[in-house]
């Protein structure tokens, strides 16, 4: 795509269900919770700018829901765009999976459930990454740990 | 011609008859097998030790560094310090194990390469065992080895000493063809198998210089074959930190390890010891064809100069190999056994049959 | 959907044959563990176990200022230490617009492409000593002491510096910085024929390395392995073409692609940049300009809000930094996205069906670095 403008048309043409924010770094769409999988797809296997490549892919912990981002860019037109969505369940946090589409996709999704706890539906082998079985889920905002983490007073 | 060299026979003659007139006969041989198997034993320990200097001080002056030179000066007591330390070490005792085979291979190791040795001419009149099969009991005592090693794999009862013995013992049974056969070919060139006949008949010129082409094929192959039978070098896979097992003596520890340790690298000597023999001239000097000044310098030097000489350049070479190149895979390994160098062995012996036929040497 | 399909993990079978390179093990480079499944010598499947040295730095992140944040970046991926530093620096600057002066540019330039070139020379020793040829470890040791003597002068310390901080760097570089760097330039130059001559053209070290790991371009792309692995399969993932930073859109350099994609084509990858960044560094360390090594900044940094995403190239490929700012002086939530990770999980898919003295090779050339996997 020539300019921010002109991808940003497409994507709403593509994505009619997402809202496209403007002005930021990267243009950012906004997808809800239901459609990730198909919005994945679409973005994945567009001809005229596939997204073939997952640069990154967190969460973000806001103390009312988590926000899950994924960072794309295609390899043809070196495009890049961040995908979000917003998971407004803290007690069973579910989302699809999306690591049919991008292979990488399957250790990440590893990694954000043993920080956040957020599952992931279908995913071939959902263990922990790093952590312990029993461990809490260190990176949210309400994580307390007596022992190990010394809280800083600043 | 080499005839004013000085002669170890006059010595060895001496010492049998002044013990021929003090005791009776069958004392006196018995005393000088004693005699020679403690000198041998002795020489064997002072040759290891000096050998496992030797290899870290070249190691590490290719590697750009200094080598052990703390201990000692120049760091010569290193090896004596590193024995002491494998002495004092603890003898684990492995459960499962068949304890006599397992205390048994290390020792079979040491003999065969100990009975190996004892055939090599170390100067002019100087040779214990003179058999007129020398070199064909030499390749045959010293396969013996494989025996020790395929025992130590199977007594450790562990999976990966197992693997290991398994790996080693194939490499070393194949590369045994290859050793065997570019001996023959000077063996072809003598019309002998007794090493010293071998050895006089070099008196005119070295084999390799004398043979030429054949000749240089064989010593080739005879240096890439030698290197894989003891286990060193580019073919060291089976024994390799970065692999999973130290291979078939993985288990043992302390003397017994020390003793499979000194082993390897007294066949290094042995096999230097044969490449110099067959190949370099022995204990014969160098002689440049008519050069008569030139040839009479040499004689001054002792023959046993020349032959300790002639095998610690193999032994260099050998060690050169070892800290240059990376390792091969075993498949690769036994690739380059049966599908390059057993041919080439074979067409090599074929030539220099009709060499010899056609007389077309000098 | 309010339930979800739990599918079961089966890891191990009854009959399989598994061994363990364990977390402590020679030519691993840094503590994982590989569960390798086994049939006779081949590779059935390999399972990775990495968290061994998982320190929570991205929680870490949260209760630090952005200052104190860079000397928890040093320590992810060691090896390019100076790169993990310039990408959170460069992200605060973007968010802040703030113009750094040229002399710090240049001076990151520099800095960049000295810490490429000592990483290359690890990975060039570690690569060599796993294949058996031990000399190539004191080589390539030998000349990494010279630039690592370069950054003792200036830092005072040799692999850790810390030395870029947001607005510019710490202080001034010693006056003998330029100098040193071109004549380690000059000596470098005269022995990279040597390098070639030891393990390049060496044949046994191409049997143990072509053909072998054979990675094609869109698994590479699948995976996200980007750096000098995913070029040597033909992916152009370089940073510095594709989203040029500080001043590496006015430096003439090359971007090494290699086609086919085995451990071979990976090796030649990071050879030739070895060399490539000698060109950059003759072009840019004798023009260093005179001038402020930083600009002017607030004693306390504060983002505005919002989320800022930068991307540089590390020696390994592509660290990105995403920061998530809510106005105070502790960012919200800070992300690295490390370029090892897909290097590794990759592996088992380049294994299966190889030997394990393949699997040395095969981890030899993606050159991993674990603490930038746990973080």
């Amino acid at each position: 795509m020539k300019n921010n403008v002109e991808l940003n048309a497409f994507l709403t043409d593509l994505l009619p269900f997402a809202s496209v924010e403007q002005g930021k770094q990267y243009p950012e769409i906004v997808v809800p919770l239901e459609k990730w999988h198909e919005t994945a797809q679409k973005l994945y296997e567009n001809q005229q700018v596939p997204f073939d490549y997952m640069i990154d892919f967190t969460a973000v912990d806001y103390l009312t829901k988590f926000m899950v981002v994924y960072h794309l860019e295609s390899t043809q037109t070196h495009d890049l765009v961040v995908v979000k969505t917003y998971l407004e369940d803290r007690q069973k946090p579910l989302i699809e999976t999306v690591s049919d589409v991008w292979a990488t996709a399957e250790f990440n999704e590893r990694e954000v459930f043993d920080l956040f706890g957020i599952r992931f539906h279908n995913h071939p082998d959902l263990r922990r990454l790093f952590l312990e079985d029993d461990y809490g889920f260190p990176l949210r905002k309400d994580f307390k740990d007596e022992i190990n983490v010394i809280e800083l007073s600043n | 011609m080499i005839l004013d060299i000085y002669s170890f026979s006059t010595l060895t003659a001496n010492i049998d008859n002044s013990l021929h007139n003090v005791m009776a006969p069958w004392l006196a041989v018995a005393t000088e097998l004693v005699l020679i198997g403690l000198l041998f034993l002795i020489f064997y320990a002072l040759l290891g030790l000096f050998l496992v200097y030797l290899e870290r001080k070249v190691c590490a002056v290719m590697q750009n560094r200094i080598g052990p030179n703390r201990v000692g000066k120049w760091g010569i007591l290193q090896t004596i310090a590193d024995l002491i330390k494998l002495v004092t070490k603890e003898l684990i005792p492995i459960k499962n194990a068949d304890n006599f085979l397992f205390n048994l291979a290390p020792f079979i190791v040491i003999i065969a390469s100990f009975m190996a040795m004892a055939a090599l001419p170390f100067a002019k009149g100087l040779q214990a065992i003179d058999f007129n099969i020398g070199i064909f009991y030499v390749i045959a005592v010293s396969s013996l080895g494989v025996i020790g090693i395929l025992i130590a794999g199977w007594s450790s009862s562990s999976k990966y000493s197992l693997i290991g013995a398994m790996r080693s013992g194939a490499q070393v049974v194949s590369y045994e063809l290859s050793v065997g056969l570019s001996l023959l070919a000077i063996v072809v060139y003598t019309g002998s198998l007794q090493l010293s006949t071998i050895v006089q008949s070099q008196a005119d010129g070295w084999w390799i210089f004398k043979g030429q082409i054949p000749a240089i094929i064989a010593f080739i192959i005879y240096l890439i074959a030698s290197t894989a039978e003891i286990n060193r070098g580019p073919f060291d896979l089976a024994e390799a930190e970065s692999e999973l097992t130290a291979g078939f003596h993985t288990e043992y520890s302390g003397i017994k390890f020390a003793f499979f340790f000194l082993a390897e690298y007294i066949n290094m000597f042995i096999v230097a010891g044969i490449a110099a023999t067959l190949f370099l001239g022995g204990w014969m000097p160098l002689h440049i064809g008519h050069w008569e000044a030139f040839n009479r310098i040499m004689d001054y030097i002792p023959s046993i100069v020349w032959f300790f000489g002639k095998t610690f350049f193999i032994i260099y070479i050998i060690m050169w190999f070892k800290w240059t190149f990376p390792r091969l895979r075993i498949d690769q390994l036994l690739n380059l056994e049966w599908k390059y160098l057993l041919p080439l062995s074979l067409i090599n012996i074929v030539l220099i049959s009709f060499v010899v036929l056609m007389g077309w040497y000098f | 959907m309010s339930e979800e399909t739990i599918n079961n993990v089966i890891i191990k079978e009854d009959d399989d044959y598994v061994v363990n390179m364990g977390p402590q093990h020679p030519s691993t480079h840094g503590v994982l563990r590989l569960e390798v499944f086994l049939n006779g010598e081949t590779v059935k499947k390999l399972v990775p176990h990495i968290g061994y040295i998982h320190r929570g730095i991205e929680k870490m992140c949260e209760a630090d200022t952005y200052k104190q944040v860079i000397h928890l970046t040093d320590r992810m991926d060691y090896l390019s230490a100076h790169m993990n530093n310039e990408a959170v620096c460069l992200a605060v600057e973007n968010a802040l617009g703030i113009e750094v002066p040229e002399r710090v540019k240049y001076i990151r330039v520099i800095l960049d492409e000295l810490t490429r070139i000592a990483s290359h020379h690890l990975w060039w020793s570690a690569f060599g000593m796993d294949l058996g040829a031990l000399t190539a470890f004191f080589y390539g040791m030998r000349d990494r002491e010279k630039i690592l003597a370069i950054f003792e002068e200036s830092f005072g310390s040799r692999l850790l510096h810390s030395f870029n901080t947001p607005g510019g760097l710490m202080h001034d570089v010693h006056p003998n910085f330029q100098k040193h760097t071109m004549e380690f330039v000059k000596y470098f130059r005269k022995k990279l024929p040597e390098y070639k001559q030891l393990l390049t053209d060496n044949v046994i070290f191409h049997n143990r390395t072509k053909g072998i790991g054979k990675m094609s371009r869109e698994t590479a792309i699948a995976y996200g392995v980007t750096g000098p692995s995913g070029r040597g399969s033909g992916f152009e993932c370089d940073v510095r073409k594709v989203a040029p930073y500080g001043l590496y859109d006015q430096i003439k350099f090359k971007e090494i692609l290699h086609d086919e994609g085995d451990s071979f084509a990976r090796y030649l990858v990071r050879m030739e940049e070895m060399e490539e960044s000698l060109n950059i560094l003759e072009q840019v360390a004798d023009n260093v300009p005179e001038g402020d090594f930083t600009a002017k900044m607030k004693p306390i940094i504060k983002l505005p809000e919002g989320e800022y995403y930068q991307r540089v190239e590390t020696a390994r490929g592509e660290l990105g930094v995403y920061i998530v700012s809510d106005g105070k002086k502790f960012p919200y939530r800070m992300r690295f996205r490390s370029p090892n990770f897909g290097n590794l999980f990759v592996l088992n898919t380049l294994a299966k069906g190889g030997l394990i003295a393949d699997l040395v090779a095969i981890s030899g050339s993606l050159d991993l670095v674990i603490p930038d996997i746990d973080r």
